[in-house]
């Protein structure tokens, strides 16, 4: 009991966030990867799913289409389209598990409500889960750079330049998919979420240069996230690097901190009621 | 000088938008006291442990736990805090073993620590033999003494049960009170919520009776029943309806005529059937029995104690 409560008593004092207890939340998740073959499944097909896009679009339409410029540079359709691809896969990754994870855990399993009868804190809960998805969008970024590699579509310095980027993009679109999450009524509002994500994942500069898009819708989709995922990753796998792509990681930075706040604000005044 | 009571309350409120489910409660508890509160559903109980938890912030009143502030010091508190909620939720993708070391892991404990707690609890309430297994096929006993086991993994001075045995059959039920009474042994102090009388009797050294988010009486079991009923009580069923009550007036010291039955109380309940008798009146069954809470919960808020 003492050995508790003492560490209790210090992490209080210290007033801020525990990275033990961030850690419990997050080996809660891995305790639950032994719980059956489901969760490997859903995980396997989650990192497919860009791989085929790239094969079929990337490598099959850039046949017809030749080369892109990128930069002041012309690059293979395929070179142009994978990096998206790997932000698409860092973003869905991500937003798999907090979205239907967390929203699955939040309002039916009530797995939080148990967990915030212990001294772990909303924002704990929030960090764990981040955490977790982080770990689980670079899995899938780690095997789709090793494709890429392999299939020429980068240099390993290039990959090792962008690995890092995937990471930016899997913490801010996991932040703002986790506090989204926090809203969603139920299951029908899913709908709504993967037309969204389906919606930027078309039109993000994915599968043609922003450039070549209408004044107006140009400037829309600067404003959106998939967009500046895209061109951050892109601008370190295939070039050119440049400044602006601080910008572009300064978008996704402010997302990861907005999206934990309000997510850690919602399920504390949520669930603490 | 006296140390401060584990749990004070006082004029405690809470309100969810307009209504309010605990309208000024003062409640203490000591150290080592197994304390109730019982009550009808909605009387604000779940709603009071739940603040005693530190998992809902007071609207209204003061209240301190282990001498510390829930609000401020919830961390604190809960880190030395067990709690049993009334809807279980346990960690359907963990087993029965992960989902003791899971939560005290929340706690703070080493690994080792965990482990070695988490297989002494489960002997404790004895489930080791399902330790490996997953907790969807528990029946609802054993899901409920793996929650308790839960509340037990950081050691805690306080132990939060609400409703512990609601939905137990009577062997389920007596296997979790003898549990409890160890606890209570232990010098564990006991807040529970009840429905039940017989628990509330066989558990609680003191209780409170709520009704309506309001605290109605106070006291020991035994107190409250000689306080607010007789010792004994007379259960009459007539055939038909009409004013039987009424026929019974000045029997014993006090009727009550429920829908289903007659209840009378007295001091001396073979004298209030010779009494009956002597009226003429003709029950189709007689029941004389001691008095139970279930009395005086009848008698303070005029309603019967049911699920
Ligand atoms: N989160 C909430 N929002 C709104 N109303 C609530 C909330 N929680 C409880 N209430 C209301 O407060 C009242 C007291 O509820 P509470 O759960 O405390 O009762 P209880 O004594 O535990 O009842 P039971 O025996 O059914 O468990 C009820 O009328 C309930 O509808
Ligand atoms: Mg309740």
């Amino acid at each position: 009991m003492m050995t508790a409560w003492v560490a209790a008593r210090r992490n209080h004092r210290a007033g801020g966030v525990s990275v033990r207890r961030v850690g419990a939340v997050l080996g809660r998740n891995v305790g639950a990867l032994r719980s059956g073959p489901a969760y490997w499944l859903v995980l396997l097909s989650g990192f497919f799913e860009p791989l085929l896009y790239l094969l079929s679009i990337g490598v099959g339409v850039g046949a017809l289409v030749g080369t892109v410029p990128v930069g002041g540079r012309a690059v293979d359709y395929a070179v142009f389209v994978a990096p998206a691809m790997l932000a698409v896969s860092a973003m869905s990754g991500a937003l798999a598990e907090t979205t239907f994870n967390v929203f699955f855990k939040f309002k039916y399993a009530k797995t939080y409500d148990a967990v915030l009868a212990t001294p772990v804190r909303p924002v704990e809960i929030a960090l764990g889960e981040l955490t977790w998805a982080l770990v689980r969008c670079l899995f899938y970024t780690v095997l789709f750079l090793v494709v890429m590699v392999a299939l020429g579509l980068t240099s390993a310095g290039g990959a090792l330049a962008a690995f890092p980027a995937t990471a930016l993009v899997g913490v801010a679109f996991g932040a703002v998919g986790m506090a989204i999450s926090t809203f969603l009524r139920g299951w029908q509002d899913f709908d709504l979420l993967t037309t969204g994500q389906f919606t930027l994942f078309l039109f993000s500069g994915t599968f043609s240069p922003v450039q070549d898009y209408p004044a107006v819708f140009q400037v829309i989709v600067s404003l959106t996230p998939l967009y500046h995922a895209v061109e951050l990753v892109r601008g370190l796998a295939v070039g050119p690097a440049g400044w602006v792509l601080l910008v572009h990681a300064g978008y996704l930075g402010v997302m990861a901190v907005a999206g934990l706040w309000l997510a850690s604000r919602r399920i504390g005044k949520l669930l603490l009621v | 000088m006296a140390e401060e009571p584990l749990i004070v309350a006082r004029g405690l409120v809470k309100r969810f938008g307009e209504f309010t489910a605990v309208d000024g409660i003062d409640v203490s508890v000591e150290r080592g006291e197994a304390f109730g509160f019982l009550g009808p559903n909605g009387a604000g109980k779940s709603s009071t442990m739940r603040m005693i938890s530190c998992v809902s912030p007071p609207t209204a009143g003061e209240l301190r736990i282990l001498g510390l502030d829930p609000v401020r010091d919830g961390v604190a508190i809960r880190g030395r805090l067990g709690v049993c909620p009334q809807l279980g939720n346990l960690d359907t993708d963990l087993s029965v073993f992960e989902n003791l070391t899971t939560y005290a892991r929340y706690f703070g404990l080493s690994r080792a620590e965990a482990r070695r707690r988490a297989g002494e609890l489960l002997e404790f309430v004895q489930l080791a033999d399902r330790a490996k297994g997953k907790v969807e096929p528990l029946s609802g006993g054993m899901k409920q003494r793996l929650t308790i086991a839960r509340a037990l993994v950081n050691d805690p001075e306080i132990v939060l049960l609400d409703e512990p045995t609601t939905g137990l059959d009577p062997q389920a039920r007596h296997l979790l009170w003898e549990r409890l009474y160890q606890l209570k042994r232990q010098g564990v102090t006991l807040v529970l919520t009840t429905h039940y009388m017989d628990e509330a009797e066989q558990l609680c050294d003191r209780l409170v009776v709520m009704d309506g988010g309001r605290i109605v009486a106070e006291g020991s079991p035994r107190d409250l029943i000689g306080r607010y009923s007789t010792p004994e009580v007379v259960e009459l069923r007539f055939s038909g309806g009409g004013d039987v009550a009424g026929k019974l007036d000045g029997v014993g010291e006090r009727v009550d005529a429920l829908p289903d039955r007659v209840l009378v109380y007295a001091r001396d309940g073979d004298a209030a059937v010779a009494e009956v008798h002597r009226r003429g009146l003709a029950p189709l069954s007689v029941l004389v029995r001691r008095s139970t809470l279930e009395d005086v919960f009848l008698h303070l808020t005029g309603r019967t104690l049911v699920d």
